[in-house]
């Protein structure tokens, strides 16, 4: 029954946006021009972030009924770098085929929903990725009994995949070059389509490895399925804006960078108030606002990211707290002076 | 004769009275409101028309047609036709759209078929047998489709898995991939006699019209079967054997994860269509009661005076006249099979709804999207009413 008042609220959503493309005066309607998402953000008093239905580690809500997780944390910092208070986030859980109307028609702000960065996506959706925080790979999970070691293994299997994702694309891509037969399962809810695999509807379940890791994560248990080791495609993840506010755009692709930076110089949760007056390094004072204006270029206050950090930590403390519980390692989203690690952030100056 | 009684005065025509330019005029109000409202009309149209173009255009949001030409590279479980992801987006959309047909059509003959006789049931005399008719009219009727439809899907799910399958008979399984019957590996002459059957189905009918004119010329009743038989079953059984008799079976046979070969129904399918049919078996049911309750009862009785069987007084007299009650609302139910089956989406079968909504998802065109879903149930659903009013043409009482 829960179900359909999702699939209502879906197609709801689909057609405001439709309605909103349709019937809303142009200029009303499309802040990202004549005011701004920032100062339609600020007039409002909240920020409304696009996050997953409910995915362990990067979006959930809590027994309270409190969203949690990787990508909720980046929407408390943008609100953070905002408001100064990390309480102020609507958060709209969007499925995967609703996610892009969702922004277009300016129904969130921004989407912080682990979606992959493509061309296709970059530039016929009207939208733009300002960064990437999550670099992720397809992969393949099985349940243990299936005896599977390896994804080559899975010819004439029956696979559970959501529509509407890159993942389904991979998946036909990736069958095709390893000469593998499948069939598909394609049920739009994340919810539903894991209770297939579940129940043996399917043999394997595919999607990017964090969501696996997750998914594995949430069973009562967990060692009953593997990851299988092949990673089929790229999955860099990122946020979403509108396109054409660079503005804001740019706001969203810092605060992440700021992240990043603070975990290089081990600025922390714990350190960074006494940090942003004690340290000496030019770097530090820079990034907690203490020398230059940098916040103030971005349209916040100077002191942005002690506010940020003292409020969810570091990337590094970030992922420990919601993804290291989940079984994933830092592998590519380790710091760029790590072997192997990809997350990199170019000078605050 | 007419002319000599007629009043000469009824003859004349009205004075043409000159339109006069006032608002007293009742003309000038008439076409004053008439063109006011075409006006307003057509300028929500263009207003809501240009408006997304621009607000299209301020949103780089992509529009056209060219992405039917794109390949589509979404893979698809269920296709009458050949299929693969590098077909295009047109060929994926018409997929998607047979499988919306395939379970629209085959939904509502099953549905019409049980909800007839669940109707009649519903009027038997036995006392058991209509209280049973009646429980499941009265539940089927009050849950939500949707909640049917995942009660179904759900059962299906718990079947055992492909290896441990219900083996019931050799070369038929049942288990959570689906329902898998032996079959015969399909090849040109196989269509040929189907469309073989097809033609002789037809003939059969025009034989039985030509019969039955003869029969109110000259009284005398004329067998149709044997030349029926022949003709649907003897025409295409020679069809087949002049192109060669071909014969392969194809029996399902479990290797590695799932079964090969056979005739699949697919446990998405079979949910959907189970869902379908018997929900909205329940309102046909309703309607045929009503139909046939609303036949006096003198015919009932004058028929059985006759001495005719209850089955011929049913069939011969009760629901001729039944249908043209049964007809027009028995409409809205097909429609309604037909609409309902967009509830697909929930349970994972790819009709053209959920192949239009990933189609859009990927190439972020939601207007053409959108656009394409309402042409299809449009189209489909014109099609079934221009049908039933012809058929309800048909059937009307001719008065004499």
């Amino acid at each position: 029954m829960t179900f359909f008042g999702h699939t209502l609220k879906a197609g709801l959503r689909a057609l405001a946006a439709l309605t909103a493309l349709a019937a809303a005066p142009a200029m009303a309607q499309a802040p990202t021009q004549a005011t701004g998402t920032l100062d339609a953000i600020r007039a409002r008093g909240t920020l409304i972030c696009g996050v997953n239905t409910g995915l362990a580690g990067f979006a959930q809500p809590n027994s309270q009924g409190v969203w949690t997780g990787f990508d909720v944390e980046y929407c408390r910092a943008l609100a953070v770098a905002i408001f100064n208070d990390a309480s102020k986030v609507r958060y709209v859980p969007t499925t995967a085929q609703v996610r892009f109307t969702a922004l277009q028609s300016g129904e969130v702000d921004v989407l912080f929903r682990n979606t992959t960065w493509t061309l296709s996506r970059d530039t016929s959706l009207g939208l733009d990725f300002p960064a990437i925080n999550f670099y992720d790979g397809q992969g393949f999970m099985v349940k243990r009994s299936a005896n599977v070691a390896s994804a080559r293994d899975l010819d004439g299997a029956t696979i559970c995949v959501q529509p509407g994702t890159t993942t389904e694309q991979n998946l036909a891509d990736w069958a095709r070059g390893a000469r593998i037969r499948f069939t598909p399962v394609v049920i739009e809810r994340l919810e539903d389509n894991i209770a297939a695999y579940l129940a043996g509807r399917c043999d394997a379940y595919t999607t990017d490895i964090s969501g696996l890791a997750a998914t594995r994560a949430a069973q009562s248990q967990p060692n009953d399925h593997v990851i299988l080791p092949e990673v089929i495609s790229k999955e860099p993840l990122g946020p979403l804006v509108r396109h054409g506010d660079q503005r804001f755009a740019d706001l969203v692709r810092w605060v992440h960078f700021g992240l990043i930076t603070a975990e290089e110089f081990e600025v922390t949760a714990a350190n960074v108030v006494q940090l942003s007056t004690t340290d000496t390094r030019p770097d530090v004072q820079r990034l907690l606002g203490r020398t230059s204006e940098l916040g103030q270029m971005l349209g916040v206050d100077n002191r942005w990211m002690v506010n940020i950090i003292r409020t969810t930590g570091n990337y590094g403390e970030i992922f420990t707290r919601h993804l290291t519980p989940i079984g994933l390692q830092r592998g590519p989203n380790a710091l760029w002076s790590t072997p192997g690690g990809l997350q990199y952030a170019p000078p605050f100056r | 004769m007419s002319d000599a009684t007629a009043d000469p005065r009824f003859k004349r025509t009205a004075p043409k009275r000159p339109m006069k330019l006032s608002w007293s005029d009742e003309r000038v109000r008439a076409i004053f409101w008439q063109v006011l409202v075409v006006g307003i009309l057509v300028a929500i149209v263009w207003w809501l028309v240009t408006n997304t173009q621009r607000n299209l255009e301020i949103r780089r949001i992509a529009t056209g047609w060219g992405f039917l030409q794109r390949e589509a590279g979404l893979p698809i479980a269920e296709h009458m036709i050949d299929y693969s992801p590098t077909d295009n987006y047109l060929r994926a959309l018409m997929v998607g759209v047979l499988n919306t047909l395939k379970v629209a059509i085959v939904g509502i003959i099953l549905a019409t078929i049980l909800g007839t006789l669940i109707g009649i049931a519903r009027l038997s005399k036995n006392w058991l047998v209509s209280k049973i008719a009646g429980i499941y009219v009265e539940v089927i009727r009050d849950l939500p489709l949707l909640l049917q439809l995942l009660f179904w899907y759900t059962i299906l799910q718990g079947l055992p898995g492909p290896r441990q399958a219900i083996n019931p008979i050799d070369g038929v399984f049942l288990s959570n991939r689906g329902l898998l019957l032996p079959w015969i590996q399909w090849e040109g002459a196989h269509t040929a006699a189907l469309l073989a059957a097809l033609v002789g189905f037809v003939l059969t009918w025009m034989y039985s019209d030509l019969m039955r004119a003869k029969q109110m010329e000259d009284g005398q009743p004329r067998r149709i079967w044997p030349i029926g038989i022949l003709l649907i079953i003897g025409g295409p059984i020679a069809v087949w054997a002049l192109l060669g008799a071909p014969f392969t079976p194809d029996v399902p046979a479990l290797r590695g994860f799932n079964f090969r070969g056979g005739l699949v129904m697919s446990p998405e399918y079979f949910a959907l269509l189970v869902g379908l049919v018997t929900y909205t078996s329940g309102f046909i049911a309703e309607i045929v009661r009503a139909g046939i309750q609303s036949v006096h009862s003198g015919q009932w009785e004058a028929a059985q005076a006759l001495g005719l069987k209850p089955g011929v007084v049913l069939k011969q007299i009760v629901l001729p006249q039944a249908l043209r009650v049964i007809v027009p609302p028995m409409t809205s139910q097909y429609l309604n099979i037909t609409k309902n089956s967009s509830l697909a989406v929930a349970i994972g079968y790819q009709d053209i709804v959920s192949i239009a909504n990933t189609t859009l998802n990927q190439t972020g065109q939601a207007i053409e999207g959108i656009a394409i879903i309402m042409a299809v149930y449009l189209s489909i659903s014109l099609s079934i009413s221009l049908f039933m009013n012809w058929y309800n043409s048909k059937i009307a009482l001719v008065e004499r």
